[in-house]
């Protein structure tokens, strides 16, 4: 092999490969716990880049922005500067799966993120690719860019996204780009794989932008932000959300578009061959839909502004990798979109990522130290998935290197703890993507809660401020003495309250009853029990919000405890790092095999291997009781 | 939600004996116990009572009474558990002991698993570190066989209805969580109402199922039992004879394709039931056909096996082969074609096989009678049926057929009460995991899996 010339350069305590989502907030978390760090990305002009829908939050993902807020992180912040449309969805069902989504002026988002990690102290931001990890005995010392240079450090995280060995596709048309036409990352995957790292290749894929100008809206439902806006971040202050929202618009496909697809199914690369990729089934290409539903007769198509400063729509519903003829005929066919002229056309896009089972809950790999990897790259889709496991590995790198125990959520505390469990524990065969049905604890880890549960954390490990800790402690105060003050509020029959009840369809009371069982009644809530209790004091919305949702749902509540209870305690039994699956008698094979591939951290996620059956749990318990 | 932590199960051999124990341990054995027993003397409680003190008194269920018991109290931690443990000791006969555990389980405890006394003895340290791999061993054959039983010895036709209940509740759960995921393509507008009804339809077919449960129709009838032996030895004859004799066919109802391969057979009162190891009729009639791997398969999966030996040939490799398979289990030898000449004697195959054998010709239907008193016998020996094998499944599934239940009747009332949908998709789900392990499956990623292969989703 040729001699490379190598040169040294500064040397770092972390290196972060990729400045996404999951590498700035990998990247701001280490420089804001004091550690010196250095970002490399391929392009500074893709830091926090979307190079996908033009929107943060959704369904479960909502709940993992508000996570990473209460634990510290950069993302809640960052989608509130520069939101330009918000929606709380799901709002007529419960709390529990109430979730913020906003629609972001995209170049904005980026500059923000960018403007932030370029001043952060501690933090150095590099143009570059990093095309080898260097390892020592298996500890990381530093990494090499394409240039030859070396950056020695003591820890690295892998956060390249859909860089590595990117081949987006359309057509009989393939490039080997990142998405946008940005430059892929070809080096890294062979070094990864001589390290003894196993290799995934997944695909996802995006759809057309279309100019703004050649669209007919008047033939499109228009679909508006919510008039009160929620912000994402727990820090934000609500007056700087006022601003002018724009609006998003419905079309719908229809039986043309139907026919075009089917008739040139033949030239989808999907259905060729040509993709070998796994591609997700949550969001499937218009093809998918089409071919997987024959009886749909429509499907939804959502047109998104990609700016304020762009005449880019994205439009959502429609991702395809048909070739650039088909796609013009097929987008317009959908009403509205008669004239439409791509600016982007969709295309699918392939990349490397590992199999995450390689990988700790730290986020750290079993076999390699001070490696971690995070987002994508761990097989995830979604900004927010990635910027959730960023902030974890950014969090469980610094303290690596300083000593202490990595932070794990488990899956009872945070969604972010049920994303990195099923992706360390479950074999994942397509991009992973948070659901709220994954949480099974869901009623507990709602997005009004994720300070109340998570911000505690966030302070011990440093990434929160002495004062909105403070803040924090008064609330739950405030939660805990009003909840209990109506718990211990009677109130009697009284001709007040009896006709107080009749009119809000409530039937009248027997005997006395507290306040509290009041709010439990399904047609009665805080607010409306207002003219009841005088001696109520004024309470921030936050406390208020809090004190409604575990009284009246308290039922609920305390089953979904008890059942966490009793995962905390098979998830609080550990299993030794180094324990040794083949001296256990009657393991059955499977179960051994998969135990010995994931070395589960405790016996909790260890019944969560399919495979590993109750006896084998059982099995194990004894063996590890006698030694 | 089931309890974890108190577990209760029939202690002593289910054989008729004078005494059975019943035992339950665990944190709220007291309680569990107090709400079935009352104390003939003094009102005081059981769990007022000292440690390690015996009580006489009556079992009762509400109002009336079910037996006499002498019930022990054992605190924790000095007892075999390291648990609390009561201990109902009561005057035997298997229907009333059964009966007593089904009162111990619906006020608050839960079936033991298989070998789960020892397990926690042995957590809890009161049983000597050497012997885990005993205690491993134990909890490992336990849960096979107990597994492989719940399984096997399910009828086919409720199987069937429990899967049926199962995808419907699985689906409509997919439905809603497909819905809250995706709310900008999938509406529920409406769906309450549906759901109310397929709630309250599963509910009524549980409610059937229990049914059958209290009466134990859940678990198939019948000693499983192989037929075989070499080709032309005369195994569909046999089969005729004893199908054609005692015209007692009783298949069960159409449509379930792993039950026609079956026939149950009536001997002397005592049900057969005869597996047909390949799937095909056929498959009676060659060793070799069915291939030897599948024959010891079946073979070792029979409560029962009947080897059918041709007196008019020699032995050959084939009878050695059903020799060797036979020789663990419980078997009779049929030695068939005792009207030709016999080139085979009764004597030389008991010496061989160690089995009692009885001269026939299923041709001529003579010699039958022996060996039908011979079953009779062996099963009243309790030598081929395991009816507390059979009398613990069915506990088992009845015990998951009632949490099901319970978990659909609080949907019902989150219903009732206008609950948002994400409340009661957890109840269902419980329901879905309750009768899954009937059937013997687990939940894994059935439910996202039921999501994205229904609805479509997404962007």
């Amino acid at each position: 092999m040729e001699e490379k010339k190598l040169y040294y350069y500064e040397s770092y305590d972390v290196a972060v490969i990729g400045a996404g989502h999951a590498g700035c907030e990998a990247a701001l978390a280490c420089a804001r716990l004091g550690l010196n760090t250095i970002m490399f990305t391929v392009s500074m002009d893709s830091i926090a880049l979307m190079p996908c829908n033009p929107n943060i939050g959704g369904t479960s993902k909502g709940h993992l922005v508000r996570e990473i807020d209460a634990l510290g992180g950069e993302m809640g912040k960052n989608i509130d500067k520069t939101y330009i449309q918000s929606k709380m969805l799901n709002v007529s069902k419960g709390p529990a799966v109430h979730s913020l989504r906003a629609q972001a002026d995209k170049q904005d988002y980026t500059h923000e993120m960018r403007k932030t990690v370029e001043n952060q102290p501690n933090l150095c931001v590099k143009q570059g690719e990093i095309c080898e990890i260097l390892v020592d005995n298996m500890c990381v010392t530093g990494v090499r860019t394409y240039s030859n240079a070396v950056y020695p450090c003591k820890a690295a995280i892998i956060c390249t996204g859909t860089y590595l060995k990117a081949r987006c596709i359309y057509g009989d048309v393939s490039h080997y780009t990142g998405p946008n036409g940005l430059p892929a990352a070809n080096h890294l995957t062979e070094c990864l794989k001589s390290l003894g790292i196993e290799m995934y290749r997944f695909k996802t894929g995006t759809p057309a932008r279309i100019d703004k100008r050649s669209i007919d809206f008047s033939k499109m439902e228009e679909q508006f932000g919510d008039e009160k806006v929620v912000p994402f971040s727990f820090e934000t202050d609500r007056a700087s959300l006022n601003r002018e929202q724009v609006s998003c618009w419905l079309t719908y496909t229809n039986e043309e578009t139907h026919e075009i697809i089917r008739g040139n199914i033949d030239r989808s690369p999907l259905y060729s061959g040509a993709i070998e990729g796994t591609g997700p089934r949550y969001c499937p290409s218009i093809e998918d839909k089409v071919m997987k539903f024959p009886d749909k007769e429509r499907h939804q198509v959502f047109i998104e502004p990609e700016g304020n400063y762009t005449n880019e729509m994205y439009i959502s519903g429609m991702s395809s990798s048909l070739p650039e003829d088909v796609q013009y005929r097929m987008y317009r066919s959908v009403p509205g979109l008669e004239n439409a002229k791509i600016v982007r056309n969709a295309y699918a896009i392939e990349y490397d990522c590992i199999n995450p089972m390689q990988l700790k809950p730290s986020l750290e790999f079993k076999t390699i130290s001070g490696l971690f990897s995070a987002g994508q790259m761990n097989g995830s889709s979604g900004y927010e998935e990635a910027a959730a496991q960023g902030l974890i590995a950014g969090i469980n790198a610094a303290r690596k290197l300083t000593g202490k125990e990595p932070v794990i959520l488990d899956r009872s505390q945070a969604y972010i703890g049920v994303l990195i469990d099923d992706l360390v524990t479950k074999e994942t065969h397509e991009p992973y993507r948070m659901m709220t049905s994954r949480a099974e604890y869901r009623l507990l880890l709602r997005q009004d809660n994720a300070d109340l549960r998570l911000t505690k954390i966030g302070y011990e490990v440093g990434l929160i401020s002495e004062e909105r800790y403070q803040k924090l402690l008064e609330k739950e105060q405030l939660i805990a003495e009003e909840t209990e003050r109506l718990k211990n509020k009677m109130l009697g029959g009284s001709a007040k309250v009896q006709e107080f009840l009749t009119e809000h369809g409530s039937v009248p009371l027997r005997t006395a009853i507290s306040m509290a069982d009041m709010i439990m009644r399904p047609e009665l809530n805080y607010d409306m029990l207002a003219e009841l209790d005088p001696e109520r004091k004024p309470l921030p919305e936050d406390v208020r919000e809090q004190v409604e949702i575990e009284l009246k749902y308290s039922g609920y509540i305390e089953r979904q405890q008890r059942q966490v209870d009793q995962f905390k305690k098979t998830e609080g039994r550990k299993i030794p790092a180094e324990f040794d699956y083949d001296a256990v008698p009657s393991l059955r094979i499977e179960a051994r095999q998969k135990l010995k591939q994931i070395r589960p951290e405790n016996i909790g996620q260890a019944s969560r291997i399919s495979g590993v059956s109750p006896a084998d749990i059982s099995v194990l318990l004894v063996y590890m009781k006698q030694n | 939600m089931r309890n974890q932590d108190t577990i209760a199960a029939i202690a002593t051999g289910t054989t008729n004996a004078g005494i059975s124990i019943i035992r339950i341990s665990g944190e709220n054995a007291f309680s569990v116990a107090d709400s079935l027993f009352v104390s003939k003397r003094g009102k005081k409680k059981l769990a007022e009572q000292k440690s390690h003190t015996m009580h006489y008194g009556m079992i009762m269920e509400k109002e009336t009474p079910v037996d006499e018991a002498l019930v022990s109290v054992m605190r924790a931690p000095n007892t075999y558990t390291a648990e609390n443990i009561v201990e109902i000791n009561c005057h035997g006969g298997m229907i009333v002991t059964k009966k007593i555990l089904e009162l111990v389980l619906s006020s608050g405890a839960r079936l033991a698993e298989p070998g789960e006394f020892t397990k926690r003895a042995f957590l809890n340290g009161r049983i000597d570190l050497s012997q885990a791999e005993a205690v491993i061993d134990l909890i490992h054959a336990s849960n096979e066989q107990a597994v492989k039983n719940s399984v096997r010895q399910l009828n086919g036709n409720l199987c069937r209805k429990i899967k049926e209940i199962r995808d419907g509740v699985l689906r409509d759960t997919a439905f809603i969580e497909a819905a809250l995921d995706d709310p900008e393509h999938i509406s529920l507008d409406g769906f309450t109402d549906t759901l109310y009804e397929h709630t309250k339809e599963n509910l009524e077919e549980i409610g059937t199922l229990l049914t059958h449960a209290e009466n134990g129709k859940i678990i198939k009838e019948g000693i499983r039992t192989v037929i075989l032996g070499k080709p032309n030895a005369g195994k569909s004859t046999l089969m005729n004879v004893l199908v054609g004799e005692e015209r007692a066919i009783v298949t069960d109802i159409p449509g379930t394709t792993r039950d026609t391969l079956e026939e149950l057979i009536q001997l002397k009162g005592i049900v057969l039931r005869v597996i047909d190891t390949a799937g095909i009729r056929e498959t009676y009639d060659t060793v070799e056909k069915i291939g030897v791997e599948k024959a010891k398969a079946a073979a070792e999966d029979a409560d029962f096996v009947i080897y059918v030996a041709d007196a008019s040939r020699s032995l050959d490799e084939n009878d050695e082969a059903v020799i060797s398979m036979i020789r663990e289990k419980k078997a009779v030898v049929l030695l068939n074609k005792s009207d030709l000449t016999m080139q085979v004697t009764k004597e030389e195959l008991e010496e061989k096989t160690g089995k009692q054998v009885f001269l026939i010709s299923a041709k001529e239907e003579q010699g039958m009678d022996a060996f039908a008193d011979a079953v009779e016998k062996m099963f009243y020996q309790g030598l081929i049926d395991k009816k507390e094998d059979v009398f613990i499944t069915n506990l088992r599934h009845k015990e998951a057929l009632l949490e099901a239940q319970a978990s659909l009747q609080k949907v019902m009332e989150s219903l009732e009460l206008m609950m948002p949908e994400d409340f009661y998709s957890i109840d269902l789900m419980n329901a879905y995991q309750a009768l899954g392990e009937i059937i013997g499956e687990a939940v894994d990623e059935d439910l996202v899996d039921t999501i994205f292969r229904e609805f479509c989703m997404g962007k």
